[in-house]
């Protein structure tokens, strides 16, 4: 065994996860004696000076005076036999970084570049993921399960498998189990149980937990991923699904199951009113067209949607009542915008949001919604991402549809149905002439917005919608 | 050791002076028979006219002292195996061992204890190697030393709830007809002052008292049930929660290793006569946190800790044996030089302390299986075997 000791941050308490370095009460060079206090750490419970584990040499302290260490990570190195002349060549390979050792032993993968400035060495082990919420490193080196570097030894192995589609979303059993390079499947029991019910095969997922484990969202999510994700040889595979009575049961959970609950909630509890006006977006299309033609936004990608929010957002400031929340006794009207954008994606309905999108240029505002709209996507909105929106736009016009009566979200007022934009006969200057036209829904909560203001922010963004130089110029 | 049957005691008058020096502290009634200084009181009486006195060997004293050393110094061993990661958790009984050494040395070997966590000094008096609750602090087992062959029961957890064991488990004595005379049995059961605002206690009082069972309710009131002091669990001293129960309460210094064995062993020798149930609050002072994740900073301060570090039992009974001769430097020395080795070997074999294999969680939840025991164990081991180059 090494003569250089590597002493990492216990689990002080009962489940913390990390603590805070007070005060080094020794320093590089000093001979220390076996439980010889060496460290104060403050922790979410208590702040508790470490006595030495070992005693020796103190070698190298990994973290200064302030800093925040993860559990599992390793704080201090001590050389345990310091009469024993230089170090050897050998065992300084792993210092004064911590060893690869020591970071197996917390099964954490060391994210490379991560270089602390001011450290002894400096570099800092990627401690984001510490798992180890147990009681202290362990003696021997700890047996190497896959890792979150594992992972992508799994899409690596994709070829394999049927479908190339991204692999968090297909249900479809894959048969050559062995396409997972790194060994077992890692799930905990009741996932794999939850699993099992589903009918999910967990050697086709790949996790977004820990390591790379599979978690209950993700069977979840392969559960009720629709059919797009299987071969497009549609009718057999439907067929498969339904039984001697020809109907399907299908499980309510995950994003069905929150759908469903908030759809519920909302319809109920809010009453809710339609409203519907169609506009001529001729000028508006072709604003977009010049608008793509211009250098500095000729990467940005201009949707009819960016116009339909920056209307929105123009609206909500001329009539800041409809961006508002009905509490029980109150009414709290918001002075920011967040801005959910309804998403159709492999896991279901979302509504992620841009943050107070009232703030950002147009620019940033089409910057936010591409990144919105890939993020969701991918599968890889947040739970932050998709909370505190304050209104909403749906836009179901990509469905081909001329448009709809949306539901509220639970806490918003106001959602906007953005429907298909189509080459009408319209009467345009006096003449019926093929023109650019849409349908906008607005719904609204009646307890707030009375007919009066709901029909007056519909006109606003109509208006909006049919010049927008013009109102850009009369409203700003 | 102190098979002298030191624990004399005789009914006195109730007339009898009390300690002059707990009264002149302004403190209820305190038993006591060594003060913080180290001055012997030849013997002190209790509320109910009971006269305490301890009549020990030089050996016996020495033997003492060794005791409250070395399971002061186990204790810290375990605390700093905590802290470097060893073990999950600890409570420390740092200030507590005169109370714990002291009760647990009036026992018998037919005596039975029940108790809490926190009980390391009287596991060590009853001859249970300190090894065996670090494997459940540890998490590498449940602590696995047999009730019935050390007369120890397992650690509980649960506030209080050993009080409700330990009345049963009296009740049972005294219908076997183990009462009743001088090798009868008792039992204890140790709690806090928390505990004593736990209905699991006070219902242990009530069956008890009417059952006139033979058992020593012993209470360390440490002063704090976790961070809450103890003006918040009661308004009168706690040793007189047991008249209202029917029964003798007695407090007695518990930072004093003499007076905590001579009230021990008299309460003891009380139930094993079927004279029934008594209650002592040992009146003492936890000196360390509640356990490893406590910071005891944040509800109590500086000065309230010195002034107990002041009562410690070690350094008066150390101040005795020096006074009285009974002891010299080359015996502390060699207790200390001892207690480290023990420690040194404590750690040691608490690192060397093998992983259980997951799979025996399934050993000992029924002697004699049950078949879907069996199947669970059968899964649980087909599960464990699907890792890829797994050991387990």
């Amino acid at each position: 065994m090494s003569r250089i000791k590597e002493f990492n941050l216990p689990d002080l308490g009962e489940g913390l996860t990390e603590g805070e370095i007070l005060a080094w009460l020794v320093k590089v060079g000093d001979v220390i004696e076996l439980n010889q206090p060496i460290v104060e750490v403050e922790t979410a419970k208590a702040a508790v000076e470490i006595p030495a584990k070992w005693a020796g040499q103190v070698q190298a302290i990994f973290h200064p005076e302030g800093a925040t260490v993860e559990v599992g990570t390793p704080i201090i190195a001590i050389d345990t036999d310091p009469g024993a002349g230089p170090i050897e060549e050998s065992t300084t390979a792993g210092l004064p970084t911590p060893s690869a050792a020591s970071l197996a032993a917390v099964e954490i993968a060391p994210e490379e570049g991560m270089v602390e400035p001011g450290l002894i060495g400096g570099a800092a082990p990627g401690g984001r993921t510490a798992v180890l919420v147990g009681y202290g490193p362990r003696n021997a080196p700890a047996k190497r399960r896959p890792r979150k570097g594992v992972v992508p030894t799994q899409a690596a192995a994709a070829p394999v498998q049927a479908a190339p589609v991204p692999a968090p979303v297909s249900p479809a059993p894959v048969v050559n189990g062995t396409g997972r390079a790194g060994g077992p499947v890692l799930a905990k029991p009741p996932v794999r149980k939850l699993a099992k019910d589903l009918g999910v095969d967990l050697a086709a997922l790949a996790g977004s937990g820990p390591l790379g484990s599979i978690t209950r969202e993700d069977v979840q999510r392969a559960a009720s991923a629709p059919a797009a994700a299987e071969p497009l040889t549609v009718a057999a595979p439907a067929a498969a699904n339904f039984g001697a009575d020809r109907e399907q049961r299908i499980p309510v959970k995950g994003v069905r199951k929150l759908t469903a609950e908030n759809m519920s909630r909302s319809a109920f509890t809010a009453p809710h009113v339609t409203e519907f006006l169609t506009v001529d977006v001729t000028r508006a299309m072709k604003a977009l067209d010049r608008l793509r033609e211009r250098r500095e936004w000729r990467d940005v990608r201009v949707s009819p949607l960016l116009l339909v929010a920056k209307a929105v957002l123009l609206a909500v400031k001329r009539h800041p009542m409809v961006n508002s929340t009905w509490a029980g006794d109150e009414i709290v009207v918001k002075d920011y915008v967040n801005l959910g954008i309804a998403a159709a994606t492999e896991r279901g309905l979302i509504v992620p949001n841009i943050k107070d999108a009232g703030r950002l240029s147009l620019r940033e505002l089409a910057d936010a919604l591409t990144a919105l709209v890939q993020t969701a996507k991918a599968g890889r909105t947040s739970p932050a991402d998709m909370s505190g929106g304050t209104l909403t736009i749906t836009n179901v016009g990509v469905f081909g549809v001329d448009t709809g009566t949306p539901i509220l979200p639970p806490g918003e007022s106001a959602i906007l149905a953005f429907g298909a934009v189509r080459e009408l006969p319209w009467v345009h200057k006096g003449k019926v002439k093929p023109r650019l036209v849409t349908t906008l829904g607005l719904s609204f909560d009646h307890r707030i917005i009375d007919g009066e203001l709901g029909s007056k922010f519909l006109r606003d963004i109509g208006d909006f919608l049919a010049d927008p130089e013009a109102a850009l110029l009369a409203w700003t | 050791m102190a098979k002298g049957d030191p624990g004399v005691t005789s009914r006195g008058r109730r007339a009898a002076p009390r300690s002059k020096r707990a009264a002149a502290a302004g403190e209820p009634e305190l038993v006591q028979l060594l003060t913080p200084d180290g001055e012997r009181i030849e013997s002190a009486l209790g509320p109910d006219g009971t006269e305490y006195r301890v009549d020990f060997t030089d050996e016996e004293y020495r033997g003492l002292y060794r005791d409250l050393v070395l399971v002061r110094k186990l204790d810290a061993e375990a605390t700093a195996l905590q802290r470097q990661g060893e073990l999950g958790l600890w409570a420390s009984l740092l200030g507590q061992e005169a109370a714990q050494v002291g009760s647990g040395r009036a026992l018998r070997t037919q005596d039975m204890a029940f108790p809490t966590y926190r009980e390391h000094g009287v596991l060590y008096c009853r001859g249970i190697d300190p090894i065996m609750p670090l494997g459940l602090f540890r998490g590498v087992d449940q602590g696995g030393w047999d009730p019935n062959e050390f007369k120890f029961n397992m650690y509980t957890i649960v506030i209080g709830a050993q009080t409700l064991h330990a009345t049963g488990y009296a009740m049972g004595v005294a219908m076997d007809g183990k009462t009743g005379s001088d090798d009868g049995e008792a039992v204890i059961a140790y709690f806090g002052d928390g505990a004593t605002s736990q209905g699991d206690v006070n219902e242990a009082f009530v069956w008890a008292s009417v059952f006139n069972a033979p058992l020593v309710f012993f209470c360390q009131n440490n002063q704090y049930a976790i961070s809450e002091p103890l003006e918040r669990q009661t308004r009168v001293p706690l040793y007189r929660r047991a008249g209202g129960f029917g029964f003798p309460g007695v407090r007695v210094d518990g930072n004093d290793v003499l007076a905590s064995y001579a009230v021990t062993r008299h309460a003891l020798d009380t139930a094993r006569h079927g004279q029934g149930p008594s209650l002592i609050e040992a009146y003492t002072y936890r000196m360390g946190a509640h356990t490893t994740s406590d910071d005891p900073t944040r509800y109590r301060i500086a000065s309230e800790v010195e002034a107990w570090r002041a009562k410690d039992p070690i350094a008066r009974m150390k101040a005795f044996l020096t006074k009285q001769q009974i002891a010299d430097e080359s015996f502390f020395t060699e207790i200390d030089e001892q207690a480290k080795a023990e420690s040194v070997h404590l750690r040691e074999r608490v690192l060397a302390m093998p992983n259980p294999e997951p799979v025996t969680m399934f050993d000992h939840v029924y002697p004699n299986g049950s078949p879907e025991l069996d199947e669970q164990r059968a899964q649980f081991t087909k599960y464990m075997e699907s890792f890829e180059g797994s050991a387990h």
